[in-house]
């Protein structure tokens, strides 16, 4: 049955949801973590389902995250792991979606290195697709799982004031949680020099800071991005020591948000480039562990509701072949 | 009352100047140690205070001690043509008592450490005070980044690949981004460095001498794409040395477009044109090359209309080795601490300019320019003053010069204006053996 909650095929982005929708997301992730958590983790619902994880990146945690999710739930899991660097991109994704889709998997999970890669498979392909990370675009299960673990914490997202901070330019989790937490009605601060926030990111609906004490101030949230130094082409920061002093967080530039203040990063992390160890691991503010928790909880939940979904929509498409464009 | 507090100097019959109050009236002046205590029109007429240790001005001008925000000052790495002691007597002759370095030493300015060393070397010296810019990018090489934002915090006032332009857009426009995330000021050599690979301004006159010209549209086509670079990023940028009408054009229509665009010149190119190279004058080879007589008047124009933001020396001090060669091979470059004084007065001699108007481009303007404390009279801040006759002529002289260099393009000129007395923190730097 198509959930009415959530009547959509594919989990591309998290930009077009509307706040119902993402809070039934976390609605049912939450009821996972719980089973997560208990000896007995699996369950049977999606018992003979397939899942593929088809990564054209090089991903361990998420990769592992979405295996477990689906695993628990009794679904048949197979990872690919493709080389994107000798052939031609856009041909061979096309040829691949249109291959593994005439095994008939249920859903398949999308890591690709190119923005819009994933909804250009989506189009190939009549199972859901779940955006693994496309590029510098969308994560949208990061944005997910990185609200499943503020909401815990602090019980709402609405009202609270949160900092994202640093590469904001090349992360995909920014442009994903922006759009989450704004929906939400979170307000949404981003930190970092122009070069890695540019200035057109306020049309998002955010408030840009260049300094970050004073971006930090009265946070409810401090959300670090990993410096994507493997995406950089050129000069954006002229070394990583003056990085880490401008933009690193450390205990001085923490003590301007909010005394409860919680840390968050995606990881995987870079210790002394964009946060100190010192805060990284600080058990009473750093949710970091927490975050890798909620990962599988809503991945579980998503993988699943996209399955369900399919009962109904997945019989009337007709099929697309090599040739359709 | 502390009557024979030592250090207390009594200025009197002095016309104090003073651009950013607009005061010129005749009065005195009081320092205490090294700042300014008291000054006011009609101040010590009935005499000066007891104690006090008087310097009787005969009523010539008194005004903030002049800040040249760019010079070379060759130390460290090319001591044989200038150092922070040879340069800093030439800054206290021509009433400069702050002078700001450019990054094009050796090794280069682009490290905290280095910064450090100037701030460090210039204070023993203690003649008038040195500051410096750092590099934009790593070695002046154009390519990556600088870590300019701990440069500043060593520092250094502004960023800078000294005499190269910063020629690669995309490396222009990431600079330009991140100096605005910190509100840093880029300092350009504008100048496209494809084009000019000549010797001399390009035209009839280069033509003549058989010289390779470096084209006026070299600085338009560079002023004109930072332009666009700066409407990108919002950053604070200046451009140094500007000498030709369009780029003063260029310049005038940026600001009134809202951009935080400044600008200085160099006296050579209000001054002079390119009839100086003459018969192949190698001292009057400077980068950029002394333009035609339109553009000479163009930035004339540009002073007097306030286009221009600040008068800078652009001191270039070259060897012998170095200028005596044919034209095509010397060294581009020309000295100017002594001469900035009396050839900025030139411009109210003829006219163009008041004399607090004139003196405001090399006191106040460079100083609130760079967000140093200096260019002002007023009770608390450090005295660092000049006294000059603004009328008395005198011939330069190359080879009287005080730089280590001797390649003044004025050599031989007829200028007004003359320093009296030059004071660097309540102290005389100028007359030598002053005390």
């Amino acid at each position: 049955m198509t959930d009415a909650a959530f009547p959509h095929r594919h989990l591309l982005g998290i930009q077009g949801l509307t706040p119902p929708e993402i809070q039934h997301l976390l609605d049912l992730a939450d009821g996972h973590v719980d089973q997560c958590r208990g000896a007995d983790k699996a369950s049977d619902g999606m018992a003979g389902r397939t899942v593929i994880n088809l990564f054209f990146e090089n991903s361990t945690r998420t990769r592992t995250s979405f295996e477990l999710a689906a695993k628990r739930q009794g679904a048949e899991v197979i990872n690919m792991q493709v080389s994107t660097s000798s052939v031609a991109k856009g041909e061979t994704l096309i040829d691949t979606a249109v291959t593994l889709n005439a095994m008939h998997p249920d859903v398949l999970v999308v890591r690709h290195p190119e923005s819009g890669a994933v909804k250009l498979l989506a189009e190939k392909v009549n199972c859901a697709v779940v955006n693994g990370g496309d590029g510098s675009h969308e994560h949208p299960t990061q944005a997910l799982l990185d609200a499943l673990t503020i909401r815990r914490r602090k019980g709402r997202l609405d009202g609270l004031r949160v900092a994202i901070c640093g590469d904001v330019l090349h992360s995909r989790v920014a442009r994903s949680n922006i759009h989450l937490l704004t929906t939400m009605g979170t307000q949404v601060r981003l930190i970092g020099p122009r070069t890695l926030v540019p200035a057109s990111c306020a049309a998002m609906g955010v408030e840009v800071f260049t300094n970050m004490r004073e971006g930090l101030t009265d946070c409810d949230i401090v959300m670090m991005l990993r410096l994507q130094t493997e995406r950089m082409t050129g000069n954006f920061i002229p070394s990583v020591r003056e990085y880490f002093r401008f933009y690193g967080l450390d205990r001085d530039k923490l003590s301007r948000a909010r005394p409860d203040a919680l840390i968050m990063h995606p990881g995987p992390m870079n210790r002394g480039v964009e946060i100190d160890s010192d805060v990284a691991d600080d058990f009473e503010r750093s949710v970091i562990r927490e975050q890798v928790e909620m990962g599988v909880a809503v991945r579980m939940a998503v993988l699943r509701l996209l399955a369900g979904n399919l009962d109904q929509t997945r019989r009337n498409q007709p099929f697309v072949g090599a040739g359709g464009a | 009352m502390a009557i024979d507090a030592p250090g207390r100097v009594a200025y009197v019959n002095a016309r104090l100047l003073d651009p950013a109050s607009g005061l010129d009236a005749m009065g005195g002046l009081l320092t205490e140690g090294e700042h300014i205590v008291h000054l006011a029109p009609g101040l010590f007429a009935d005499g000066a205070p007891v104690g006090a240790r008087v310097v009787d001005c005969g009523g010539a001008c008194l005004a903030p001690g002049l800040v040249d925000m760019r010079t070379q000052l060759r130390e460290p790495g090319q001591e044989h043509k200038e150092s922070f002691k040879s340069a800093g007597r030439a800054a206290a002759a021509g009433g400069v008592t702050s002078m700001v370095g450019l990054p094009n030493t050796n090794p280069v300015i682009d490290d905290e450490a280095a910064v450090e060393f100037v701030a460090r070397r210039a204070r023993l010296i203690g003649l008038a005070k040195v500051f410096t810019t750092a590099a934009a990018t790593k070695g002046l090489e154009g390519q990556e980044l600088a870590e300019i934002g701990l440069l500043r915090e060593a520092g250094a006032l502004a960023f800078t690949d000294g005499i190269k332009a910063i020629a690669d857009a995309q490396v222009m426009r990431r600079l330009l981004d991140y100096a605005a995330s910190h509100d840093l000021l880029v300092i350009q050599h504008p100048e496209e460095p494809t084009l000019a690979t000549g010797v001399m301004n390009s035209g009839e006159m280069a033509t003549r001498l058989g010289l390779r010209g470096i084209p006026r549209e070299a600085e338009i086509i560079m002023l004109e794409r930072d332009m666009r670079l700066v409407g990108m990023t919002g950053a604070r940028y200046h451009a140094a040395h500007v000498s030709t009408a369009d780029g003063v054009d260029i310049i005038r229509k940026a600001k009134a477009a809202g951009l935080r665009v400044t600008c200085d010149t160099a006296p050579f190119y209000f001054a002079l044109n390119e009839l100086e190279v003459g018969d192949y004058r190698t001292f009057a080879k400077l980068s950029p090359p002394l333009r035609g007589e339109a553009d000479r008047q163009a930035v004339v124009e540009g002073l007097a209309d306030g286009t221009i933001d600040v008068i800078a020396s652009d001191h270039c001090p070259q060897d012998a080795d170095t200028k005596r060669l044919p034209y095509n091979l010397a060294a581009f470059g020309g000295i100017g601490l002594e001469t900035l004084l009396p050839v900025t007065l030139r411009l109210v001699q003829h006219g163009h300019l008041s004399l607090l108007g004139a003196l405001d481009l090399v006191t106040r303007a460079p100083a609130d320019l760079l967000g140093l404390e200096a260019g002002r009279l007023r009770t608390g801040v450090p005295a660092d003053l000049v006294i000059f006759d603004p009328d008395a002529p005198w011939k330069v002289v190359a080879d009287t010069m005080r730089s280590k260099s001797k390649n003044s393009p004025f050599d031989g000129h007829l200028v007004q204006g003359k320093v009296i007395r030059t004071v660097v923190d309540g102290r005389a730097v100028f007359p030598e053996g002053t005390a």
